[in-house]
C-alpha cells in the first residue's frame, strides 16, 4: 500500500494539520518509507492470535459517584487564549 | 568542604543528615552549575525560586529530624511532568506557555519525599524522539565527546535527553524520564548513566503528558542504580486518577542489596545480535556475560524469535495511540493558537505550526493505520505482533530470570546525524522497544567504553514487577565493570 | 393498522430505527468527579478530562456501570460480561479530548427488547445494543456574530446510546417506542428522562421502501428532544425522501437536523467528511469485567418494571386493560395509584385517578409529585365516598377545592356542610312524606310504569337538599314501593 497526494491530503485533513505544499513531497516520501518499512508486519503469521491491547492484566478499578468540585472556572480558564463570561471562544461554528 | 560534583544521592543524603552541609548549599552548587552549563541547553524553565524555598524547608525538616527519604535532593523534572504553577511544555511549542494548575503523581510523589526541583528538563518534543533534536527549545548537547574530537558535539539520546545530559554532567542528582520506547535507557546509555524504566503501571501516569499511553512509564535517570532505587522508591504509588495504575505491593527496592546473583539464569537472546550491531558494544555485551557468569549466574542462551517486528509494530502502535492523545492540542482552551476566522483552519494551522515535523509526521502515521480501511492490516495487525513479543518473553522467563543484552546499537552520535531518514532514527530503539511492548522492567547500566571513550551501556530486562532483581543485576554491572 | 405514505405515484412503507442518548441521573460525571448539576455557571463543572488537560486521565464511575447494567437488565437484554471503551475521534470546539470515550464493538449491553403498545396493540421493538459514552460539551452561536461559546459542564456526563432495531414502521409507533423506553427508564431510576433538558434525546434514522422491497438507502436525523418533533421529523422526512425516489432521484445517506420552528429537516453541513471516527481501544481504561454475582445482585434490585405492573394491578384490583395501561405509563402515578388503593377498592380508585387527579393535573400543568395531591387526601376524601359520609357527586364537586385546602377532609365538608344523610330512620321519614304527597304516582308505578322510580329518587334528594345517601335512599323506597 502506499501513500499518495490525496491520500496524504486526507489524513492530514483528519488529523487537522495543516500541510504547507512545500513539505508535502518529502512528507509523502518519508511515509511511504515509513509504511513500507512496517509492512514488514505482514509477514508475521498472526493467525488465531489475539490483539493485546494492553500489558495491564488487572481489573478496572471504579470510582464511587461522588461529586467534588476540584477546579473552579477561573482554574479552568486559566490557560485560554480567548474567553468571555467565562465561555471558552472560537470561530462561530456553522452546524 | 565536600566535593559535591562526585556526590550520589545516597551518600548526599548521609551528608545532609550528618549535618556536614545543607540543602541550601547543595541546591546553590547545582543552581550554578547549571548557569555555568546553559549551552547543554538541559532545562527548558529552571526553578531555582522554587528550589531555594524548598531547600530551606527541607534544612529545616532535617534539623527538627523529620526528614523524608529524598529530603533536600536537588533533582531535574522532564518538561513532561505536570507541575503546579511551574510551565510544562513538554518540548513542544504548542504548550509554550501552558501553566498547569495541577501536580503529576509522580511528581507530587517526589516532593513529598521532600526532593527539590531545580527546573524542567528538555526533551524531544511530546517525547517522539531519539536524540534530543525535536524538542522545540533546542536540542541537547552531550556532555561527553569523542576522545579524538574534543569539539564534535554529540546527542544526548532522547527523548529524556535534558534529563539524561543534565545528570551525566553533575547539573542535578538525577532526573526523572519517561519511557515508551526507550526514552530513558537510551539517553542514559548514551550518556553513561543509569536509566530505569519501571513495570507498565508501577508509576501513576496522571499528569504525565501522554504520547503513547499504553506504553509510557515514568522513571528514574541517576548516577548510581542505588539512586535509581531510591528515586523509584518515591515515585512508584497505586493511584486512584489513573486507571492502569497497578496495585501490587511495591517492595523496598533497596532490598536489591540482598538478592544474589549467584545461581541466577541470564538469557542471552540471540535475536539482539542483530546485523549493525557495533562491534565494540558486542564486546562489552560478552564482557557483561562474564560477569555474570564470575559472580556464579547460569547463562541460557535464549530465543525471542519476534524480536524484529517489535520496532515496526511499535511505530505503528505508539502513533496511533499518539493521534489521538495529542489531539486535544487544538488552541481552544490552552496552548498555542494560530486565530481564524474558520474553525477548521483554526485547528489546521495552530496544529500545523505548534507540532514539530517529527510529531506531525507521527501523528499522520498514527491516523493513517487507523483510518477506515487499514485498521485491520495495520493497527490490528501490529496488536496481534505485540501478543507475540509478549508470548515470546513469557516464554523465555520460564527457563531464564533475566535478559542481558546491550541497550542501544551504537554509542551517542553527533548532533545532525540521522536526521534525514526518519527510520533510520528510530533504529536507535530497536533493543529496548521489545520491552516496551511487553511492559518489562528493564534498567540500562553503564559498563563500558570504545574507543573513542564514549559510553556503552547494557541493558537487564525483568519480569514484570520484579524491579528489584534488575536492580540487583545493574548492580553487579557497577561493581564488576571497573571504572 | 398498517401505515403507508402516499405518494403520486406508489404507497411506501416507513422503516424507522431510533438511537436514544439518556443521561444518567448520577452525581458525578462518567470519568471524572465534576458534579451534573444542571444549569451551573458555565465551565463550573468541569475536571481535568472534562476539558481535556495534558496528562487527564479518567476513571470510571460505578454507579453508571451498575445502572447501564440495570437498565440493560429492564429492556430483557444481554449483559456482556467484558466490554471495551475505544476512543472516537472527530474534532469539534464542544469536544475538548479531541476523542469521545465511547464503546464501539464492545458495548457493555447487547441484544434485547421492548414491548410497545399501539391502541391497544402490542408489538416487540428489537434492541440492539445500548453502550456508555461520554457527552461532549455545549456550543452556543447566539452571544456574537462571528465567534461560538463553548461550555463544558455537559462534557464527560454519562450518557447511555440505547440503539433499536430499524422496527418501527410509524410516527406513532417511533412515539410509543421513546416513551415507553423513558418509562422504563424512570422507573428504575437510572435516567430521569427530561427532554426538554436534553437528558434524552434521540437520532432517528429514517427510510422508505416499496413494501416487500430491500431496505432503502436511511437519512440520520440528530438530536431530536422532544417527542412531538420526533413525530413531525419523521413525517417531513419519509415524505421528502417519497418525493425524491417518485421524481426518479436517490437518498443520499446524510445526517439532517430537524428545525422545529419550520418543521423541517435539512442537511447538516461539514458533518460528513470527518466520519472517519478511527475507533480505537482506549488505552487509558482495561477492559470492564462483571462478575456473575455483580449481574445478579443489581438484578435482585431491580424494581417492579410497568408491563408486569400492569399484569399486578390488573389482576390485583379487576382493572381493565386501558385502565392499567394509564396507570403504568407514569411512574408516579402508578406509584400515587398503589399508596391511595392499599385499602380501599381498586376500581374506585382507578377511576378517581384517571378522571378527577388527570383533569386536574392538565389544568394546572404539573405533574403529581408538583402538585399538591397525596396519597393520604385523596384516600381520604375517597374514604367518605365509601363510607356514605358524601356522595360521589358531592366529593367531585369539592375535589379541587379540597385539594387546594390544607384540611382534613372530614372537617373540610362538615364546615361546608356536606355531611351526607345517611340516617335510616330519617330517610325513611323523607320518603314516606314524598310518597305520601305523590298518592297517584305511587300508584302509577305499582300498576307497572317502574320509569316513576327515578322521580322519587329525584324528590326524595331535593328534600334533602342533596344529603341523602343515595344508595340507602334507592334500597329503602324499593322496600316502601312494594
Amino acid at each position: 500500500m502506499s501513500i499518495d497526494n490525496s491520500t496524504v491530503k486526507k489524513v492530514a485533513s483528519l488529523a487537522r494539520i495543516e500541510i504547507k505544499s512545500d513539505e508535502e513531497d518529502t512528507l509523502i516520501k518519508e511515509l511511504n518509507n515509513i509504511i513500507l518499512w512496517v509492512d514488514e508486519l505482514q509477514k508475521v503469521n498472526t493467525d488465531k492470535v489475539d490483539p493485546m491491547l494492553s500489558v495491564f492484566n488487572e481489573s478496572m478499578p471504579m470510582r464511587q459517584d461522588i461529586a467534588k468540585s476540584n477546579y473552579s472556572n477561573k482554574l479552568i480558564m486559566k490557560n485560554s487564549p480567548k474567553s468571555n463570561s467565562g465561555f471558552f471562544v472560537v470561530p462561530k461554528v456553522v452546524e | 568542604m565536600t566535593e559535591f560534583s562526585k556526590l550520589s544521592i545516597s551518600s548526599a543524603i548521609k551528608g545532609l543528615n550528618n549535618k556536614d552541609f545543607t540543602s541550601v548549599e547543595l541546591t546553590q552548587y547545582y543552581i550554578e552549575k547549571i548557569q555555568e552549563n546553559s549551552n547543554l541547553n538541559c532545562f527548558i524553565t529552571p526553578t531555582f525560586e522554587t528550589a531555594l524555598e524548598m531547600a530551606k524547608k527541607s534544612d529545616e525538616n532535617i534539623t527538627k529530624k523529620k526528614q523524608r527519604s529524598l529530603e533536600g535532593i536537588p533533582i531535574g523534572m522532564k518538561d513532561l511532568f505536570c507541575t503546579n504553577g511551574t510551565r510544562t511544555t513538554a518540548g513542544s511549542k504548542i504548550l509554550e506557555n501552558f501553566i498547569p494548575f495541577y501536580e503529576s503523581t509522580v511528581s507530587e510523589n517526589l516532593w513529598n519525599s521532600g526532593a527539590i526541583m531545580l527546573g524542567k528538563t528538555n526533551m524531544d518534543e511530546f517525547a517522539m524522539g531519539s536524540a534530543n533534536t525535536t524538542s522545540f527549545f533546542g536540542n541537547v548537547i552531550n556532555p561527553l565527546n569523542p576522545k579524538s574530537s574534543k569539539n564534535s558535539e554529540l546527542v544526548p539520546g532522547g527523548s529524556s535527553g535534558g534529563s539524561a545530559s543534565a545528570v551525566c554532567s553533575g547539573l542535578c542528582m538525577g532526573a526523572t524520564g519517561s519511557d515508551t520506547g526507550g526514552s530513558i535507557r537510551q539517553p542514559a546509555s548514551f550518556c553513561g548513566i543509569v536509566g530505569l524504566k519501571p513495570t507498565y503501571g508501577r508509576c501513576s501516569r496522571f499528569g504525565m503528558i501522554a504520547f503513547a499511553s499504553s506504553l509510557d512509564q515514568a522513571g528514574p535517570i541517576t548516577k548510581t542504580v542505588e539512586d535509581s532505587a531510591l528515586m523509584l522508591q518515591s515515585m512508584a504509588s497505586f493511584d486512584q486518577k489513573d486507571s492502569t495504575s497497578s496495585r501490587k505491593k511495591i517492595p523496598n527496592f533497596l532490598d536489591f542489596k540482598n538478592i544474589e546473583i549467584k545461581g541466577k539464569k541470564i538469557g542471552i537472546p540471540k535475536e539482539y545480535l542483530i546485523d549493525g550491531l557495533n562491534s565494540e558494544i558486542r564486546r562489552v555485551w560478552d564482557q557483561g556475560v562474564n560477569w555474570f557468569k564470575s559472580e556464579g549466574a547460569e547463562i541460557v542462551d535464549i530465543s525471542l524469535p519476534h524480536t524484529n517486528s517489535a520496532l515496526p509494530a511499535y511505530y505503528i502502535i505508539a502513533p496511533a495511540e499518539a493521534s489521538a492523545n495529542l489531539a486535544r492540542y487544538d488552541g481552544i482552551r490552552y496552548g498555542f493558537r494560530e486565530n481564524e476566522k474558520d474553525i477548521k483552519e483554526l485547528y489546521e494551522k495552530t496544529r500545523g505550526k505548534g507540532f514539530g515535523k517529527e510529531v506531525k509526521r507521527r501523528l499522520m502515521i498514527g491516523t493513517y493505520v487507523l483510518s477506515a480501511g487499514y485498521y485491520d492490516a495495520y493497527y490490528l495487525k501490529a496488536l496481534k505482533v505485540r501478543k507475540l513479543i509478549s508470548n515470546d518473553f513469557e516464554e523465555v522467563f520460564k527457563s531464564c530470570d533475566l535478559i542481558l543484552t546491550p541497550t542501544t546499537p551504537n554509542v551517542a552520535f553527533p548532533i545532525g546525524e540521522k536526521q534525514t531518514d526518519p527510520i533510520e532514527m528510530y533504529l536507535n530503539d530497536v533493543l529496548t522497544v521489545p520491552a516496551s511492548l511487553a511492559g518489562l522492567p528493564a534498567i540500562s547500566v553503564p559498563s563500558g567504553f570504545n574507543d573513542e571513550m564514549l559510553p556503552i551501556g547494557l541493558q537487564i530486562i525483568g519480569r514484570p514487577f520484579d524491579e528489584i532483581s534488575v536492580l540487583s543485576a545493574g548492580s553487579m554491572i557497577e561493581r564488576l565493570r571497573g571504572f | 393498522m398498517e401505515y403507508l405514505i402516499d405518494g403520486s405515484m406508489n404507497k411506501w412503507e416507513l422503516i424507522l430505527g431510533l438511537e436514544v442518548h439518556a443521561q444518567i441521573s448520577s452525581r458525578s460525571k462518567l470519568f471524572s468527579e465534576a458534579p451534573t448539576n444542571w444549569g451551573a455557571d458555565p465551565n463550573s463543572q468541569v475536571d481535568l478530562v472534562d476539558c481535556g488537560m495534558p496528562g487527564a486521565l479518567p476513571v470510571i464511575n460505578e454507579y453508571c456501570v451498575e445502572q447501564a447494567i440495570l437498565t440493560g437488565l429492564s429492556l430483557n437484554a444481554r449483559i456482556n460480561k467484558t466490554s471495551i471503551f475505544d476512543r472516537k475521534n472527530y474534532f469539534y470546539p464542544d469536544l475538548p479530548q479531541g476523542y469521545q470515550i465511547s464503546q464501539f464493538e464492545y458495548p457493555i449491553v447487547g441484544k434485547g427488547f421492548i414491548v410497545i403498545n399501539c391502541d391497544g396493540v402490542e408489538k416487540q421493538i428489537g434492541i440492539t445494543r445500548l453502550h456508555l459514552e461520554q457527552d461532549a460539551g455545549k456550543s452556543m452561536h447566539d452571544q456574537e456574530v462571528e465567534s461560538s461559546f463553548i461550555d463544558l459542564n455537559r462534557s464527560g456526563c454519562a450518557l447511555m446510546e440505547i440503539v433499536s432495531e430499524p422496527d418501527m414502521r410509524s410516527p406513532t409507533e417511533a412515539a410509543e417506542y421513546v416513551k415507553k423506553l423513558r418509562n422504563i427508564l424512570r422507573y428504575i431510576g437510572s435516567c430521569d428522562g427530561n427532554m426538554e433538558k436534553g437528558n434524552l434525546r434521540a437520532d432517528v434514522n429514517v427510510s422508505v421502501r416499496l413494501p416487500g422491497e430491500e431496505l432503502g438507502t436511511r437519512c440520520e436525523i440528530k438530536n431530536v428532544n422532544s417527542i412531538k418533533f420526533i413525530q413531525q421529523a419523521i413525517d417531513y422526512e419519509s415524505k421528502r425522501q417519497v418525493e425524491i425516489l417518485e421524481s426518479g432521484g436517490s437518498i443520499k445517506q446524510e445526517t439532517r437536523l430537524f428545525d422545529p420552528n419550520k418543521g423541517e429537516t435539512r442537511s447538516m453541513r461539514g458533518k460528513e467528511e470527518s466520519h472517519d471516527y478511527r475507533y480505537f481501544p482506549d488505552p487509558d481504561l482495561p477492559p470492564l469485567v462483571l462478575t456473575d454475582e455483580k449481574i445478579n445482585k443489581l438484578k435482585k434490585t431491580l424494581p417492579e418494571l410497568p408491563d408486569d405492573k400492569k399484569k399486578r394491578l390488573m389482576s390485583e384490583f379487576k382493572l381493565n386493560d386501558y385502565d392499567a395501561e394509564i396507570l403504568v405509563n407514569d411512574k408516579d402515578i402508578a406509584e400515587f395509584f398503589e399508596s391511595t388503593v392499599c385499602g380501599r377498592d381498586g376500581k374506585i380508585v382507578s377511576n378517581w385517578v384517571t378522571g378527577e387527579v388527570f383533569s386536574y393535573l392538565k389544568r394546572i400543568e404539573k405533574n403529581i409529585k408538583e402538585s399538591k395531591i397525596t396519597s393520604n387526601k385523596l384516600g381520604g376524601l375517597l374514604d367518605l365516598v365509601i363510607d356514605g359520609t358524601i356522595s360521589n357527586r358531592q366529593a367531585k364537586e369539592i375535589f379541587e377545592d379540597f385539594i387546594d385546602s390544607d384540611e382534613d377532609p372530614r372537617k373540610f365538608i362538615q364546615e361546608r356542610g356536606l355531611v351526607q344523610l345517611s340516617d335510616m330512620n330519617e330517610i325513611e321519614n323523607l320518603i314516606k312524606s314524598v310518597l305520601q304527597q305523590n298518592p297517584k304516582m305511587v300508584e302509577d308505578y305499582k300498576n307497572g310504569k317502574e320509569k316513576l322510580f327515578g322521580f322519587f329518587v329525584g324528590q326524595v334528594m331535593k328534600v334533602s337538599e342533596g344529603k341523602a345517601n343515595p344508595k340507602i335512599v334507592n334500597e329503602t323506597l324499593k322496600k316502601l314501593l312494594k
